[in-house]
């Protein structure tokens, strides 16, 4: 791989792979069975190259901001690199979001350019807001024949002749502006600089890394700061190669293992979940004698990668389940969200290491990563190499709030000097997680501090956020928590929001008001809602300038009432 | 080419027996993660159910944002 060490930049290092790696395959792309795309190194660069030109044609400057609203695919990095090429900040917005969301963000960025796929397009044109949109260029990708664009240009048709000029960056300049959440109340817009990336792809390629041949499959969206770096940076500076699927469904995922003989995939807990209850229902399928012969090959490897894995060996012994992975996978990669220990434990049984870590989009892409040294299902791994955590003021068991300490920490949140200030304290990234350092320095987490909720799709979720779609409920308040968050929980799981309502006197809480509940929760998508709500009997407290005092709530809230009878499923 | 409501009741005919689920119990503005009892991922398999049935090609995306099969109806019946 490229020393990092030597590069101030994003933009430098993949300059020099792109060079470095001409004839070895960096992208290919494939839509259900149908191969589109297959590019080298070279070829990638003959296409980001007159993109970059077309940009700085356009006037794209040093430090200008540029949105990707994508779907994973080839374009989504080929127009990645031209920013960084040219100098850009690069704002990866999801493209799950709504229409009305992207509008939000690309204002709260500042964002001068969007890169967009054309349904997305689409969407945000019809979206109320779109008039007031202060984006000078547009570039939208896959767009049909005779669609009204709104002035936007074509991506594939925007491009220009002649070299483009490298813009060198210093390592403390911003290389991306990140979401980790919010749309409604407070976007919270991590600055990410090149350093920061830079030294994260250093320590997690110390212990992963990637090198020609390796191919790593990109379902998690690019936009995420784990796709990001091991769909994207870390193989590219590694002359690895990325396979991009058009589409999600199962069936097409399970040939791509095959067809392209997939090294490495981060998976979200949910879709890991979804394959291993597929697994599992296989082999009950199976006749009892080969279940019996599958049981035995599995207490096999059991023992003999008690301490380590031995990819090689469980491959022999159990080839029809990594035949159905195509052979030559090395480890699924998983975060970002609770992984259940059994999960992990089954597929490490089956000589299929997950690589099971902890990390935020403030941190970078990963704090702690599991070394296999030997593998840990109860864990979320020790410290990467260069990060230094600490346990903030632990109670009689060793649990307190965990802070980290590494080059990979965000610079700050962009334009929110006080929320930055809350969440980095003397060079400390305070987590607002709770965890515990075992006896061999692995680290155990154990609830969250802060009122969120991470999904098992491994989306952040802030209360505060959702908010706006009960505006104008007919009761006297209402208020949004994790319900962890009310009653703190050692655990982490099946995190679930809760409507906090405080009637009109005299109200009752009625079939009318369920249903108007029911109605706007819908609004919001499946992964945001609410699943029950909790009657207060009392006025909210709240500051003089009349916002809650959430802090306060919560905790009386906690005190007085019993999560057991208090919540009741809308 | 099938009417608007047909491609509707054709869906959520398909849904019911896909899932297991009895037909009276679905409704066309019904949010189908809760009456179906799905994850996002089960609802790509139904799309790959959808494509067999009425012979067109749906994108992954164009189950982006919806969650009511009236609204799925309408995705589809624009690609007949």
């Amino acid at each position: 791989m490229l020393n990092l060490d030597q590069y101030s930049s994003l933009g430098a290092a993949l300059r020099d792979a792109l060079d470095r790696w001409p004839n070895e395959t960096c992208l290919i792309e494939s839509d259900r069975n149908r191969e589109k795309i297959r590019l080298t190194y070279s070829d990638f660069k003959d296409l980001a190259l007159p993109l970059a030109r077309a940009l700085q044609d356009a006037e794209f400057a040093a430090g200008d901001r540029a949105a990707i609203i994508m779907t994973n695919q080839s374009k989504w990095l080929i127009s990645a690199y031209a920013l960084f090429h040219a100098g850009g900040v690069l704002v990866p917005l999801d493209y799950k979001l709504s229409a009305a969301e992207h509008l939000q963000l690309l204002a709260h960025c500042q964002a001068k350019f969007l890169i967009v796929e054309y349904h997305l397009w689409r969407a945000i044109m019809q979206a109320p807001g779109f008039e007031n949109r202060k984006l000078k260029t547009v570039l939208v990708t896959e767009v049909p024949l005779r669609a009204d664009l709104a002035g936007a240009y074509r991506w594939e048709e925007f491009r220009r002749k002649g070299d483009p000029v490298f813009v060198p960056r210093n390592r403390d300049d911003a290389a991306c502006i990140v979401y980790s959440s919010g749309t409604g109340g407070r976007p919270k817009g991590c600055v990410l600089t090149h350093e920061n990336y830079l030294e994260q792809c250093k320590s997690l390629t110390a212990w992963y890394p990637f090198w020609p041949g390796v191919r790593y499959l990109s379902i998690l969206p690019t936009n995420h700061a784990i796709d990001f770096m091991v769909g994207f940076i870390g193989p590219f500076v590694c002359g690895a190669c990325v396979v991009h699927l058009r589409t999600l469904r199962p069936e097409f995922v399970r040939d791509a293992f095959v067809r392209y003989k997939i090294t490495y995939v981060s998976l979200v807990p949910l879709i890991l979940k979804n394959l291993e209850r597929g697994l599992r229902t296989k082999f009950a399928e199976l006749s009892s004698a080969k279940r019996f012969l599958l049981n035995r090959m599995i207490a096999a490897n059991k023992l003999l990668t008690r301490n380590r894995p031995h990819v090689k060996l469980s491959r022999r012994l159990l080839s029809q389940v990594h035949g159905a992975f195509g052979g030559e996978l090395l480890a699924l990669i998983t975060g970002g969200a609770f992984v259940d220990p059994s999960t992990l434990q089954f597929f490490y049984d089956l000589g299929i290491p997950v690589v099971n870590g902890y990390g935020l989009t403030e941190a970078g892409t990963a704090l702690t990563l599991n070394d296999l040294k030997p593998f840990r299902a109860d864990t979320v791994g020790k410290p990467l190499p260069g990060v230094d955590l600490r346990i903030l003021n632990p109670d009689a068991d060793g649990i307190g709030e965990v802070a980290a300490n590494s080059k990979s920490v965000m610079s700050h949140y962009l334009d929110d000097p006080e929320l930055t200030a809350q969440t980095i304290a003397d060079g400390w990234l305070l987590t607002g997680d709770l965890g515990r350092f075992d006896e061999t320095g692995h680290l155990q987490l154990f609830g969250r501090k802060k009122n969120m909720i991470v999904t098992e799709g491994g989306k952040n979720i802030y209360p505060e956020d959702i908010e706006t779609v009960f505006d104008g409920l007919p009761v006297k308040e209402y208020c949004v928590f994790a319900a962890n968050y009310l009653w703190p929980a050692k655990s982490l799981g099946q995190e679930v929001l809760v409507l906090v309502l405080r009637l009109e006197q005299n109200q009752e809480f009625n079939e009318a008001l369920k249903a108007d509940i029911v109605a706007r929760n819908r609004r919001l998508p499946d992964f945001k809602r609410v699943t029950g709500h909790i009657l207060w009997n009392q006025d909210f407290p709240r500051t003089a300038s009349m916002k809650i005092k959430r802090t306060v709530l919560a905790e009386e809230i906690g005190k007085t009432l019993d999560r057991a009878t208090a919540v009741v499923e809308l | 080419m099938s009417t608007p409501d047909q491609t509707l009741e054709e869906i959520l005919g398909l849904a019911a027996a896909h899932f297991k689920v009895p037909r009276e119990k679905l409704a066309p503005d019904d949010d189908f993660f809760k009456s179906l009892g799905i994850d996002s991922l089960q609802t790509l398999d139904l799309l790959t159910k959808l494509e067999n049935h009425f012979h067109v090609e749906l994108p992954d995306y164009e189950l982006q944002g919806v969650s009511d099969f009236r609204t799925l109806a309408g995705r589809i019946q624009a690609r007949l």
